[in-house]
C-alpha cells in the first residue's frame, strides 16, 4: 500500500493517523461515561450502546440514501442523530432500571451489554453486506503535503473535532454552571443535593440518557467514519475500555481527551505494524489496548485511598 | 371458650414449624424468577411480533427444539454442561460480593491448559512431529483426562485468581478487569493457535493439534451427551455444600455481607477473595477442558461460543444458588440450542438468542426490586403472638 513508498516511516505515520482516526469512539464514550459517573451511577452498558449506535447510524445512512431518496451527503448526518437517539433509548432503560430499589447498576450494565449488542446484531443483520454513504473528512493533509500516505493520514473527521471541542466545554459545564453544580452535588453527596432541593432521580436519569446519547454518536463514528463498515466485531470492547479510561482520566473531561488519544494510539500500533509487513504476533499487538487498560487500572487504583476526583456516591447503593 | 386458644396454639405451632423452613421465602425465591422468565417470554414474543414473526410459532419452535424430544433434549443437555460450570464462575464470587464476568476468558484458558496437557501426555509434545503423531504414549486414557482436567482447572483458576488479587490488593474494579481479561485470553488463544502451537495440517481454521480419539471424553452410551455433564452437576453440588455448609463458605458469606465486620472478626478477607476467585475460575476452566476433550478435540476459535456470557445470566437467574444453577442451565441451554432451529425454520438471525438473553437479564434484575413487595410472601404474624385488641382500638375502628 501507500506505506511501502515511505518505508518504516509508515509506522509512526500510521500510528499518528490511527490516533486521529480511532480515538473518537473512546472520546465520545468516555465523555458520556464521565457525565454519567459524575452523577454517581456507573453505566457499563455503553459497550452495547456503542454497538447499537454503530448499527443504527449505518442502517439509516444506507436506507436514507438508497431507499428513501435522501442525498448521500445528508443521510449519514441523519444517521448520527438517530444513533444518538438509539443510545438515549438504551440509556433510559438503564437509568430507569438501575434506580429501582435493590438493583445493582453494574449488573444492569452487564445486562445492557448483552441486550444492546443482541438488538444491534439482530436488527443489523441485513446491513452487513451493503455499503452505506460515509461522513466526509476535512482533508487537512492536502494542505500540508503531496505524499499520498501523509494526505490519507491527516484526514480528520468533523465528528472528531466536535468531540475535541466537547471535552473542554463539558469541563466548563461542570465547573461553572448551575446544572453542572447540581450534577456534581448529586454524585458527590446525594444528601446535600436533596437538601438543595434537587431531584436525585431526575438528575441521574438525565445524565445517563445524555451520556448514552454521546456513546451512540461514538458508535456512529465507528460505522460511518472509521473503520467505516458495520459488522458484529466492530466495537470489540472499546465501550468497556472507555469506561476504564474514565477512571484513568480521574473523571475530568479534558483528561478524557488526552486518554482517548493515547488509547487510540495504542490501538493503531497493530495495524500500523501490519501495514509495513510485520505479521508475527499480530493478535498480541491487537490485544495491546486491553493489556494497557488493565495496567493503567492497576497503577492508578489503590486500596488505601479513594481516587482523587472520584464522585463520592459512586458505587454506593443510595438514592 | 377454652377450645379456641387450644386450636390457636396448634395453628401457631404448625406455622412455627413451617416458618422454620421459611417456606414463604422459598416460594418467593422460586416464584419471582419463574415469573420473571415468563414475563420476559412475553416481552420476547412482542419483540418477535414487531419483527413480523408469529410469537406463538417462535415459542412452539423453541419448546420443540429444546425439550420436545429425547433427541433434542440431548442437545439441550450438551449445552447445559458447560453453562453449569461457567455459571459457578459468577455465582461463587457473587457470594463474596464480587461481580466477576471473566467466564469466557477462564473457559478459553482452561481449554488451552487442557489441550497442552492432553497433547503432552498423549504425544510427548504440544507440537508433535509426524513421527510422534504415529505413536501415542502408553498413558491410560483416564490418566490423560485427569491431567487435562487438572491443567484446565489450574489455568482457569489462576486466570480469575489474578482478578481477585487485583481487586483485593489494588482495588481494581473486578467487573471491568475480568471483562478485559476475556479479550486478552481470546487474543492469546488466537495468537497461540495461529503460530506457536498451530497444526500445519489444518488449513481451514487455525487450530492446535488434535487429541487422539482414544484420549477424548466419551459420550454416555447411546447418546450425544458427554461425561462433562457430570462435571457440571458434581461441581454445582460441591459448590453448594462449600458455600452453605462449611466454615469456609460461612466466612465467605460473612465477608460478602459486610467486609468491615469480617475484618474485625479476623477473617482473612484477601485470602478468601483469591481462593474463591480461584475456585470460580477453575470451574470455568473445567468447562473449557470438557469442551476441548469432548466436543472439539482441539483448540480453535469455535471454543469461544458464548458459554461464558450465558453463564453470567444463568448465575443471575439462579440468584447465585449453585443447585438452582443446574436447573437454570438446562433451561437456558435449551433456549440456546433452539437458536439454530429459529435460524433455519423461521429465518431469524442468530442474534435472536442474544436478544432473548438480554431481555431475561433485564427482567430478572427488575424482579430483584420486587422481593418483599408482595404480601403473599410475607410472614404473617402468628395469631397467638398478637396482643388482645384493647377495647379503645375497636371503638376507633367502628367509628
Amino acid at each position: 500500500m501507500a506505506a511501502e513508498a515511505i518505508g518504516w516511516w509508515g509506522v509512526p505515520l500510521g500510528i499518528l493517523a490511527g490516533t486521529l482516526r480511532s480515538s473518537a469512539p473512546f472520546l465520545f464514550v468516555s465523555l458520556g461515561e464521565c457525565l454519567t459517573e459524575k452523577s454517581g451511577k456507573i453505566n457499563l452498558g455503553l459497550e452495547g450502546t456503542l454497538l447499537m449506535g454503530a448499527m443504527s447510524a449505518y442502517a439509516i445512512s444506507y436506507l436514507g440514501s438508497e431507499k428513501w431518496g435522501m442525498s448521500p451527503a445528508a443521510s449519514p448526518w441523519i444517521g448520527v442523530l438517530v444513533a444518538g437517539c438509539a443510545g438515549m433509548v438504551l440509556g433510559f432503560i438503564h437509568a430507569w432500571l438501575s434506580q429501582q430499589p435493590k438493583v445493582n447498576d453494574i449488573a444492569v450494565g452487564i445486562a445492557m451489554i448483552i441486550f444492546g449488542s443482541g438488538v444491534a446484531f439482530f436488527l443489523g443483520k441485513p446491513f452487513i453486506q451493503p455499503q452505506a454513504p460515509q461522513l466526509p473528512f476535512f482533508e487537512l493533509g492536502r494542505l500540508m503535503s503531496n505524499v499520498p500516505a501523509v494526505q490519507s493520514a491527516l484526514q480528520i473527521s468533523p465528528l472528531f473535532l466536535i468531540g475535541v471541542g466537547l471535552a473542554p466545554l463539558m469541563s466548563w459545564f461542570f465547573k461553572s454552571t448551575r446544572p453542572g453544580l447540581f450534577i456534581r452535588a448529586v454524585g458527590d453527596s446525594p444528601d446535600a443535593a436533596l437538601a438543595m432541593g434537587v431531584s436525585i432521580k431526575k438528575v441521574r436519569m438525565l445524565c445517563i440518557i445524555a451520556g448514552s446519547f454521546l456513546a451512540g454518536i461514538g458508535g456512529a463514528y465507528l460505522s460511518l467514519v472509521s473503520p467505516g463498515s458495520w459488522n458484529e466485531g466492530i466495537s470489540s470492547g472499546q465501550g468497556l475500555m472507555a469506561v476504564a479510561l474514565v477512571i484513568f482520566a480521574r473523571w475530568n473531561p479534558v483528561q478524557c481527551l488526552w486518554a482517548s488519544l493515547f488509547f487510540g494510539g495504542t490501538q493503531a500500533v497493530g495495524p500500523a505494524l501490519q501495514a509495513v509487513g510485520v505479521d508475527s504476533g499480530i493478535y498480541l499487538f491487537n490485544a495491546a489496548p486491553y493489556v494497557l487498560t488493565l495496567l493503567i487500572m492497576i497503577i492508578t487504583c489503590s486500596p488505601k485511598r479513594t481516587l482523587s476526583g472520584a464522585p463520592g456516591a459512586l458505587g454506593t447503593i443510595s438514592g | 371458650m377454652s377450645k379456641t386458644p387450644q386450636s390457636r396454639i396448634w395453628i401457631a405451632n404448625g406455622l412455627g414449624m413451617l416458618s422454620r423452613y421459611n417456606w414463604r421465602k422459598i416460594a418467593e425465591a422460586i416464584a419471582l424468577p419463574v415469573g420473571a422468565l415468563l414475563f420476559s417470554l412475553i416481552l420476547f414474543g412482542i419483540f418477535c411480533a414487531f419483527c413480523g414473526k408469529n410469537p406463538f410459532a417462535v415459542y412452539g419452535l423453541i419448546y420443540k427444539s429444546a425439550f420436545g424430544s429425547w433427541r433434542s433434549f440431548q442437545g439441550t443437555l450438551l449445552r447445559a454442561a458447560p453453562l453449569m460450570l461457567t455459571a459457578l464462575c459468577t455465582a461463587l464470587p457473587a457470594r463474596l460480593g464480587l461481580m466477576i464476568i471473566g467466564n469466557e476468558g477462564a473457559l478459553v484458558m482452561g481449554g488451552l491448559g487442557a489441550i497442552a496437557a492432553g497433547l503432552l501426555l498423549s504425544y510427548g509434545s504440544i507440537t508433535p512431529s509426524p513421527e510422534q503423531l504415529q505413536n501415542v504414549s502408553g498413558i491410560p486414557s483416564a490418566g490423560v483426562l485427569l491431567g487435562m482436567a487438572l491443567a484446565g482447572i489450574v489455568a482457569g483458576g489462576l486466570w480469575i485468581a489474578v482478578v481477585g488479587a487485583l481487586r483485593h490488593y489494588r482495588a481494581v474494579n473486578e467487573t471491568i478487569s475480568s471483562l478485559l481479561m476475556n479479550y486478552i485470553a481470546i487474543a492469546l488463544m488466537n495468537h497461540l493457535v495461529g503460530g506457536p502451537i498451530k497444526d500445519p495440517g489444518e488449513t481451514i481454521k487455525a487450530s492446535s493439534f488434535s487429541l487422539p480419539e482414544m484420549n477424548r471424553l466419551i459420550n454416555l452410551p447411546t447418546t450425544r451427551i458427554h461425561y462433562g455433564l457430570f462435571y457440571g452437576l458434581i461441581a454445582c453440588v460441591i459448590a453448594y455444600f462449600l458455600i452453605q455448609r462449611t466454615t469456609f463458605g460461612f466466612a465467605a458469606r460473612t465477608a460478602g455481607g459486610n467486609v468491615k465486620a469480617a475484618r474485625i472478626a479476623g477473617l482473612p478477607v484477601g485470602k478468601l477473595t483469591v481462593m474463591i476467585c480461584f475456585l470460580a475460575g477453575s470451574c470455568a476452566g473445567l468447562a473449557g477442558m470438557a469442551e476441548v476433550a469432548a466436543v472439539h478435540g482441539r483448540v480453535n476459535e469455535s471454543l469461544v461460543a458464548g458459554y461464558g456470557y450465558t453463564g453470567i445470566l444463568v448465575a443471575f437467574v439462579a440468584r447465585y444458588n449453585p443447585i438452582a444453577c443446574t436447573l437454570v442451565a438446562v433451561l437456558l441451554g435449551g433456549i440456546l440450542s433452539s437458536g439454530g432451529a429459529l435460524q433455519r425454520t423461521l429465518d431469524m438471525p442468530d442474534a435472536t438468542a442474544l436478544v432473548f438473553q438480554g431481555l431475561v437479564f433485564l427482567v430478572i434484575l427488575f424482579s430483584e426490586s420486587l422481593y418483599g413487595r408482595f404480601r403473599v410472601f410475607k410472614e404473617p404474624i402468628a395469631p397467638i403472638a398478637a396482643p388482645p385488641l384493647p377495647p379503645s382500638s375497636s371503638t376507633t375502628v367502628s367509628a
